[in-house]
């Protein structure tokens, strides 16, 4: 009787300290799908084609990580949250990985109990205004109305800007980026504020993109980047040289459509090698296999590629590269090696 | 069955079927399985707590909260504290509510009238706007009422102006602000004095009814109590009151007070919504009092206002009250939606931005909780209290 106690209880014990110890990763791959928290809808970044697929910058990040792990790209849940439940839904365990134009700060990455993965894209705040309003600079926006997203650094940033410049406003302040064009649109505000890269994609989306103009100041620095939860290093490894692949594929010149080729058999060059598979065993430290460059860079290209695809120059969006071109660019795109 | 067994199963049986016993046995056990559910709800947070090493800490209140609000009645900017963002937030949903609950009832006891009206048209035309206004969700209502006004309303430098002193535009409704001389406090210090008097004038004109029958002009009495005199001696002091009105200045019109867009939204669909149920909450307490109250009222020759004062309404109130009761703790909680347009209340300040900005769920939601759980409670005391004295004295 007692022998049976003890043991069920070794069993319990045993049972407890490995669900403890099971990680993300095993929960994604025995789940066989990743669950990656995007935005509710912002152009070029997240967003539902007519078709309902998922397609963005962000999202081509979520079916790299979701190809490297699962080796199939669509093998991804999107899970939409506004700027408030974002952290909420990535802490609760409801989401893996996010990825949705998420500053890095002290206080998320710290108090919020955040791992954050490397930078992805250097953002800075800026203004939207009305051409009409005839004013060239955001010293110029005293006494104005200002629309604002809730649960942002923006909100912050804009608290700053003013009172250091000694000017007053008023913060109009929504919920989510379709409430914010409802509200700029409708001229309730005089200014619409975000990322930069935020306000390309909404000034791409009103009926008359030329009757509005993109203050010169940007107020802010906003490194935008992923984020898991604090505590789990394995999977948190996993999306940081994910995303580290993505940015080093640019640089070799790997791409969509060449990369299949370029792993068939090892190269003179040892970075390509080992990034894609045919030398050494990157994969297998990361709990992987060898292909899982590989397989995220087929998901969606090279930063480059998933650039100019989403949000660059050819796209409505028309961002240009500026500081996120590679660091051979001029840019400061800069990833740690894969060696 | 042997013979051994037989009265210990009386004993579980006859507890069992003991009326009062099984009463008592059952609340116990519905007691522990609540008190024991929640116990393990609030265990179960603290651990998850604990295991992303979160802490339950009220401390962030004192921080700076780094955001500005746009409707502030006491002293804030982006310095202030998240406690002083979450007295902002107070006293925006106590004035909302406050607004909606006055106005809620005006029009409620205005349709409930009208519902009960003979003429055809006008008794249709309330039936299809409850209707209508009761059956369509409340949000509906907000962010309807918030897009025709932000989209409909003319831009600051268009503004509607009404006589250079009031401007209607889509950034809201301004209008002059009065600012009050020292002499001006006489003149509050009359309407107070004046409503001193009506309060007691009124238990004297009552008790003189009650001794001899006659009954003075009450109302009259206090209106010139209350607004004649102290107006009579606003303008002998020449008028102490100066206004400070709004101007377009850059962007938008500086001075003046202002209601904003989110504010009147809100207001009016909560009002509009609520009224709708409080309408058929009066026409169904006008209703319930008895044909035969008012023929008798009338046969003792009292006339038709006097036998709606003293005969129909007491007794109607008495029905209305308590489903008015739940229909004004229904308004107070529904101007949590308020976060739909952007409207600061306690939800969109520390339920919103403070609760983001520190990542302190728990906490924030904690505080929201208990700020609504109070106003509903006060709310509930004050109408049972109405309820209580309006209700039927047994003698």
């Amino acid at each position: 009787m007692k022998l049976i106690k003890s043991a069920a209880l070794v069993a319990a014990s045993s049972l407890i300290t490995m669900t403890a110890q099971a990680g993300t990763l095993e929960d994604v791959q025995a789940r066989g799908e990743l669950n990656c928290v995007v935005t509710t809808g912002l152009a070029g970044f997240a967003a539902p084609d007519e078709n309902g697929r998922w397609e963005g910058f962000d999202v081509g990040f979520c079916r790299a990580v979701a190809a490297a792990v699962l080796g199939d790209g669509e093998k991804v849940k999107f899970i939409p949250s506004t700027g408030k439940t974002r952290f909420t839904l990535l802490n609760s365990g409801d989401g893996d990985i996010l990825f949705r134009n998420t500053t890095e700060t002290l206080s998320r990455d710290v108090d919020l109990k955040l791992t954050f993965l490397p930078i992805n894209y250097y953002d800075g705040q800026g203004f939207l205004v009305r051409k009409s309003l005839g004013i060239s600079s955001a010293t110029e926006l005293d006494g104005a109305s200002v629309c604002i997203q809730t649960g942002t650094t923006t909100e912050l940033n804009l608290a700053d800007y003013f009172r250091v410049n000694g000017m007053n406003y008023e913060p109009v302040t929504i919920e989510t980026n379709e409430e914010g064009i409802g509200n700029y649109s409708g001229n309730r505000c005089d200014a619409y504020t975000t990322d930069a890269s935020g306000l390309a994609s909404t000034r791409a989306a009103l009926e008359d993109p030329s009757a509005h103009m993109i203050l010169p100041e940007i107020i802010s620095k906003e490194p935008l980047g992923g984020a898991v939860r604090h505590g789990d290093d394995a999977w948190a490894d996993i999306g940081k040289w994910v995303v580290n692949a993505i940015i080093i594929a640019e640089e070799l010149g790997i791409t969509q459509a060449n990369a299949g080729e370029m792993a068939m058999e090892a190269g003179d060059n040892p970075s390509v090698n080992r990034l894609l598979g045919t030398e050494g065993n990157m994969g297998e430290m990361l709990g992987l296999d060898n292909q899982w460059a590989l397989r995220a860079i087929q998901a969606g290209g090279n930063y480059a590629e998933l650039f100019d695809n989403n949000i660059g120059p050819d796209t409505p969006l028309a961002l240009e590269r500026g500081l996120n071109a590679s660091w051979r660019n001029g840019g400061i795109l800069y990833a740690a090696p894969i060696r | 069955m042997n013979e051994i067994s037989l009265p210990r199963q009386n004993v579980v049986s006859r507890v069992w079927n003991d009326k009062e016993a099984r009463s008592v046995i059952v609340q116990i056990v519905t007691v522990v399985l609540v008190f024991g559910f929640f116990a393990y709800l609030i265990r179960n947070a603290a651990i998850n707590l604990e295991a992303i090493g979160k802490g339950y800490s009220f401390d962030f209140l004192t921080q700076p909260s780094n955001y500005d609000i746009s409707q502030h009645f006491i002293e804030y900017d982006s310095r202030s504290s998240h406690l002083r963002a979450m007295t902002v937030g107070i006293i925006n949903t106590l004035l909302v509510a406050v607004a909606g609950l006055a106005l809620a009832t005006v029009l409620g006891f205005f349709l409930g009238v009208l519902r009960l009206s003979r003429n055809w048209l006008v008794n249709k035309l309330a039936y299809v706007y409850i209707e209508y206004t009761r059956n369509v969700p409340l949000l509906l209502h907000i962010l309807l009422i918030h897009g025709v006004i932000v989209h409909t309303l003319p831009v600051p430098k268009q503004a509607i102006n009404l006589s250079d002193a009031a401007f209607l535009t889509n950034r809201g409704f301004f209008t002059p602000k009065p600012i009050f001389e020292p002499l001006f406090w006489i003149v509050g210090g009359l309407i107070v004095a004046g409503l001193l008097f009506s309060l007691w004038f009124t238990r004297y004109a009552k008790k003189v009814q009650d001794r001899t029958g006659n009954h003075y002009p009450v109302f009259w009495i206090n209106l010139g109590a209350i607004v004649g005199i102290p107006l009579i001696m606003y303008f002998i002091m020449g008028t102490p009151i100066t206004w400070d009105t709004p101007e377009l200045k850059g962007f938008n019109f500086k001075g003046g007070m202002v209601l904003r867009p989110e504010f009147i939204a809100l207001w009016l669909a909560l009002s509009l919504y609520t009224a709708a149920f409080i309408g058929e909450i009066v026409r169904a307490g006008i209703i319930a009092v008895s044909r035969g109250q008012t023929e008798a009222s009338y046969a003792l020759g009292i006339n038709r206002g006097r036998t709606l004062s003293l005969v129909v309404i007491p007794q109607a109130l008495r029905v209305i009250v308590p489903p008015l009761t739940s229909q004004y703790l229904n308004l107070t909680k529904n101007s949590s939606l308020a976060i739909a347009i952007g409207y600061m209340d306690i939800v969109a300040t520390i339920g919103g931005i403070s609760l983001n900005q520190t990542g302190r769920e728990m906490e924030c939601m904690t505080i929201v909780l208990l700020l609504y759980l109070c106003m509903s409670l006060v709310i509930s005391a004050a109408m049972n209290w109405y309820n209580d004295r309006i209700k039927l004295v047994e003698r």
